[in-house]
C-alpha cells in the first residue's frame, strides 16, 4: 500500500496542533481541538483507500491494485456525521457554560475540592470515645465540662475556644428548630397533633452534651 | 423445525430507534410518550429473552444486514455473552424507564426540558444494544457513538451550571475515547483490510508482533476510558453524581459494562495471542484499590457509589486479565451482576434523595425509623454490593478468587488479596452510609435538612412536600402536593432489588450459563463460524491492502 506524502504531513500537523489545543483550558479551544484530531483521524481513513484515481468495481479476476476501495469513504461519512453532531452538541454546552459562569474555561468540581480540603480528622468519627464514669452528670459536671466528653478539637487551641464554637453551633441548631417548629405548629393546630406542642427535641438532646 | 429467533436481532436496535422517533413527534403528549417508550422496552425485552433462550439452545447464530455475505457486509451477532448482556442490560432499561416516568408524572413537570428525556433515552438503549450486537469494529463505534450521543443530552438535562460543569468533562473526555477508537479502526483496517471482528479475529494473528501490540493497546485504550478503568477512570465519579437519579442509575449500570463488553471482545475475539495480561493484572488492581480508597473519602452518597463503579471495574478486569475459562466465566457472571446491583443503588438513593432532601451523608439521619422501606431497599443490595453471603456479590467474587488461586501466579495472589481489602472497604464505605444516614438520629446530622427534622422531631408524617413548603429554606415551596415516595418509584426498585435476590438465588443456572459463554468466547470457532460460515478460509482478497 502506498500512502500519499501530502496527506501524511497534513496529517501529522492535523493531530499535532489539535493535541496541542486540547491542552489548553479554553473550551473553545478544546473544541477547535477535538475538530482538528478529528479531521486527522478521517484523513487517516482515507489513507487506508490506498492510491486513487481508480474505478471501485470489483470483477472477478481484478488484482487487488486495479481497482480503489469504496469502504474508507463510507467510514469518513459517517465518522464527518459523528463528529458534526458532537461539535454540535459542544458548542451548545460551551454557549450554555459561557452565559452561566461568563467563562470560557474548564470549570472545577467544588466537590472534589470540598473533599480535598477536609480534614483527615473527623469529630464524630475519629475522637477517643467520651468516657461516661457516672450515669448522670451533675448540672454543675456539664457546665464544667469545658470539652463537652468530646475530646481534643484539631480546629480550637483552647478549650474555650471549643467550647465557644460549640455553643454557637448549638445556638445555630436552637434557632433552627424553633423556627421549624413554629412553621409546624402553624400547620399542625388544624389536625391537633399533640406531640406538636411539646417544645423542640433538639434543643434537649444538645443540651446533654453528646456532641456539637 | 424453529425458524432462527436470532433473526430479530435488528428489531433491538430499529424498534426503540423507531419508538425515539414517535416520542420526538409527540412531544407535546406525555401519555402517549410514556405509553410508547414502555411498550417498545418491553417488546424489545420479549424479543431478546426469546433469542437468549435460542442461543442457549443452538449455540452462537449471526444475521446478514441486506443479504450483503461477510466480511463485506455488516453483521449483527449473537452469541450466548452478548445475549446475556442484551437481557440484563433491557430488565435494567424497562424498570428505571418506569421510575423515571413515575418521577416526572408526579412532578408534574413533563412538559418541561423532560419532553425529551424519552426520545434520548431510547436511543440510548438502542446505541447499547447496537454495540452488544456488533459484528464488526466500526458498527460497535457507531454503537458507542448512538449511546453517547444520547448520554450527553441526557446528563445535561436542564442545563443547570453543575451539570453543564459536568457535562462538559463527559463530553471531551468521551469524544477523545471515540477518536481514539477510530484511529485504532482506521490502522486495523490499513493493516487488515477488514472490519469484520470475525474477519479480523482470522487475520490479526498474522500480522507482525509489533504491530498487534499496538493496535491492541490502543483498543484497550479507548475501551478502557469507556469502562472507566485506572488511570481513565477520573472523569466518571466528575460526571455520573450530578446527573438525575434515574439517568445516573441506568447509565452506572450499563454504559461502563458496554466499554467491558468491548474489552472482552478484544482480548478473546481478536487478540488472543498477543499477552497483556500482566498490564491489564496491574490495571485492575489499580482500578480496584484507586476506586475504593476515593470512595471511602466521599461525603455524598452519589459520588460515594460511583467510586465504587469505577473500583469494582476492576473486578471485571482482573477476572478478564487471568485468561483462564474460570477466570472468564466469573467476569461474566460479575458483569451481570453489578449492573443490576448498581443500579438499584443509584434508585434508592434517587429514593432517599427525595425523601430526606439530600444526598449528602451530612444532611442525613433517621432514616431507618422515618423510611423502613428504603432501609430494606438500601440494605440488600448493599450488602450484595459488599459481597455478603450469600448474595450473588459473594458468588461473583468467590468465583473471581477461586480463578485467581488457580492461576496461582504472584501476581494473581496480589490480586486475590486486593479484591479482599477491595471488599471489605467496600463494605466500610456502604456500612458508613448507612450508619449515618439511617441509624444516627436527624438532629445529629451536621445539617439536617429541614423536612428530615421536621419528620423526626416533630412527628410530623411527611407525605407530600406540602407539609414542608413554606420552611425557612423554601426549597420545596413549588413543589406542592407532590408525593415524595411515589409508589411505582418504590416498587421499581423493589423490582430491581428482586432481580438482585434472583440472581443469587438462580446463580448455579447463571454460572452454568456464564460458564458456556466463557468457553466460547475462548474458543473462538462458534463466534467466526456463525458469520463466515463452515469455511471460512475462503476470505478474498480487497483493494488496497497492506499485506
Amino acid at each position: 500500500m502506498t500512502v500519499n506524502f501530502t496527506l501524511l504531513v497534513v496529517m501529522a500537523v492535523l493531530f499535532a496542533a489539535g493535541i496541542y489545543q486540547l491542552t489548553e483550558r479554553s473550551l473553545t479551544r478544546v473544541l477547535l481541538g477535538i475538530v482538528l484530531i478529528g479531521n486527522g483521524a478521517n484523513l487517516l481513513l482515507l489513507a487506508t483507500a490506498g492510491r486513487p484515481g481508480k474505478p471501485p468495481i470489483v470483477t472477478n479476476g481484478v488484482a487487488a491494485e486495479d481497482y480503489s476501495d469504496p469502504l474508507p469513504q463510507a467510514l469518513i461519512l459517517t465518522a464527518i456525521v459523528i463528529t458534526f453532531a458532537v461539535t454540535a452538541f459542544m458548542l451548545g454546552i460551551i454557549y450554555r457554560s459561557w452565559w452561566l459562569s461568563r467563562q470560557d474555561l474548564v470549570q472545577d468540581d467544588t466537590e472534589d475540592r470540598r473533599v480535598a480540603e477536609n480534614l483527615a480528622y473527623d469529630a464524630e468519627e475519629d475522637a477517643e470515645l467520651p468516657q461516661e464514669t457516672s450515669e448522670f452528670a451533675t448540672a454543675d459536671e456539664v457546665a464544667n465540662d469545658d470539652d463537652g466528653g468530646l475530646g481534643v478539637d484539631p480546629e480550637c487551641a483552647t478549650p474555650a475556644q471549643a467550647a465557644a464554637k460549640r455553643a454557637a453551633g448549638r445556638r445555630a441548631v436552637d434557632a433552627h428548630a424553633s423556627a421549624l417548629a413554629q412553621a409546624l405548629r402553624a400547620r399542625i393546630n388544624d389536625h391537633g397533633d399533640p406531640e406538636a406542642e411539646e417544645s423542640p427535641g433538639i434543643a434537649k438532646n444538645h443540651t446533654e452534651g453528646g456532641r456539637k | 423445525m424453529i425458524p432462527d429467533l436470532t433473526s430479530l436481532a435488528p428489531l433491538a436496535v430499529t424498534l426503540p430507534f423507531l419508538a425515539a422517533a414517535l416520542t420526538f413527534v409527540l412531544r407535546r403528549h406525555a401519555r402517549a410518550q410514556r405509553i410508547i417508550s414502555i411498550t417498545t422496552l418491553s417488546a424489545v425485552l420479549a424479543l431478546e429473552a426469546l433469542m437468549l433462550a435460542w442461543v442457549w439452545n443452538h449455540g452462537a447464530s449471526a444475521v446478514l444486514l441486506g443479504g450483503w455475505a461477510p466480511p463485506w457486509g455488516i453483521a449483527m451477532v449473537v452469541d450466548e455473552f452478548s445475549a446475556l448482556m442484551l437481557v440484563v442490560s433491557s430488565v435494567v432499561s424497562l424498570i428505571v424507564l418506569i421510575y423515571a416516568t413515575s418521577q416526572g408524572t408526579t412532578d408534574g413537570d413533563a412538559d418541561g426540558p423532560v419532553s425529551v428525556f424519552f426520545p434520548a433515552y431510547l436511543i440510548l438503549v438502542a446505541g447499547v444494544s447496537n454495540a452488544f450486537l456488533a459484528g464488526d469494529l466500526f458498527n460497535l463505534y457507531v454503537g458507542f457513538e448512538i449511546l453517547l450521543t444520547a448520554s450527553y443530552v441526557l446528563l445535561t438535562l436542564g442545563g443547570s451550571p453543575e451539570r453543564i460543569r459536568a457535562g462538559t468533562t463527559y463530553v471531551v473526555v468521551s469524544v477523545l475515547s471515540s477518536l481514539l477508537f477510530l484511529i485504532a479502526i482506521a490502522m486495523i483496517y490499513g493493516a487488515t483490510g477488514t472490519v469484520n471482528l470475525a474477519d479480523l479475529a482470522l487475520k490479526l494473528g498474522e500480522l507482525p508482533q509489533g504491530t498487534q501490540t499496538v493496535l491492541h493497546l490502543m483498543l484497550l485504550t479507548a475501551f478502557g476510558i469507556k469502562a472507566a478503568v485506572f488511570p481513565l477512570s477520573f472523569w466518571l465519579p466528575d460526571s455520573y453524581p450530578t446527573a438525575p437519579a434515574p439517568v445516573t442509575a441506568v447509565f452506572a449500570g450499563l454504559l461502563t459494562k458496554v466499554g467491558v463488553y468491548a474489552m472482552v471482545r478484544t482480548e478473546t475475539l481478536l487478540f488472543p495471542a498477543n499477552d497483556l495480561d500482566n498490564l491489564l493484572m496491574w490495571v485492575a488492581l489499580l482500578t480496584m484499590i484507586v476506586g475504593i480508597l476515593g470512595a471511602v473519602a466521599q461525603s455524598d452518597i452519589k459520588r460515594m457509589l460511583s467510586f465504587t463503579l469505577t473500583s469494582h471495574i476492576g473486578f471485571m478486569v482482573f477476572g478478564l486479565a487471568l485468561n483462564s475459562q474460570l477466570g472468564l466465566s466469573a467476569t461474566i457472571f460479575y458483569v451481570a451482576h453489578h449492573i443490576v446491583v448498581q443500579t438499584s443503588l443509584f434508585l434508592v438513593v434517587g429514593l432517599i434523595e427525595r425523601r430526606a432532601g439530600s444526598s449528602n451523608l451530612d444532611s442525613l439521619g433517621s432514616l431507618a425509623k422515618l423510611a423502613p422501606v428504603l432501609a430494606v431497599l438500601y440494605f440488600i443490595p448493599a450488602m450484595n454490593l459488599a459481597g455478603i453471603p450469600p448474595f450473588s456479590g459473594f458468588l461473583g467474587k468467590l468465583g473471581l478468587l477461586e480463578a485467581g488461586v488457580a492461576d496461582g501466579g504472584w501476581l494473581a495472589w496480589v490480586l486475590v488479596a486486593a479484591s479482599m481489602v477491595t471488599s471489605l472497604l467496600t463494605l466500610l464505605a456502604v456500612a458508613r452510609v448507612w450508619n449515618r444516614a439511617f441509624w444516627r438520629r436527624a438532629e445529629d446530622a451536621e445539617q439536617a435538612d429541614p423536612m428530615l427534622l421536621a419528620a423526626a422531631n416533630e412527628g410530623v408524617t411527611v407525605r407530600t412536600y406540602e407539609a414542608v413548603a413554606d420552611f425557612p429554606e423554601s426549597r420545596y415551596s413549588d413543589k406542592g402536593d407532590v408525593k415524595v415516595l411515589p409508589p411505582v418509584m418504590v416498587w421499581c426498585t423493589g423490582a430491581l432489588v428482586a432481580v438482585g435476590l434472583a440472581l443469587t438465588v438462580f446463580a448455579g443456572p447463571l454460572f452454568s450459563f456464564s460458564d458456556r459463554a466463557a468457553q466460547n468466547l475462548r474458543e473462538r470457532t462458534p463466534y467466526i463460524e456463525a458469520v463466515l460460515g463452515e469455511h471460512h478460509e475462503v476470505a478474498p482478497e480487497r483493494g488496497g491492502e497492506a499485506k
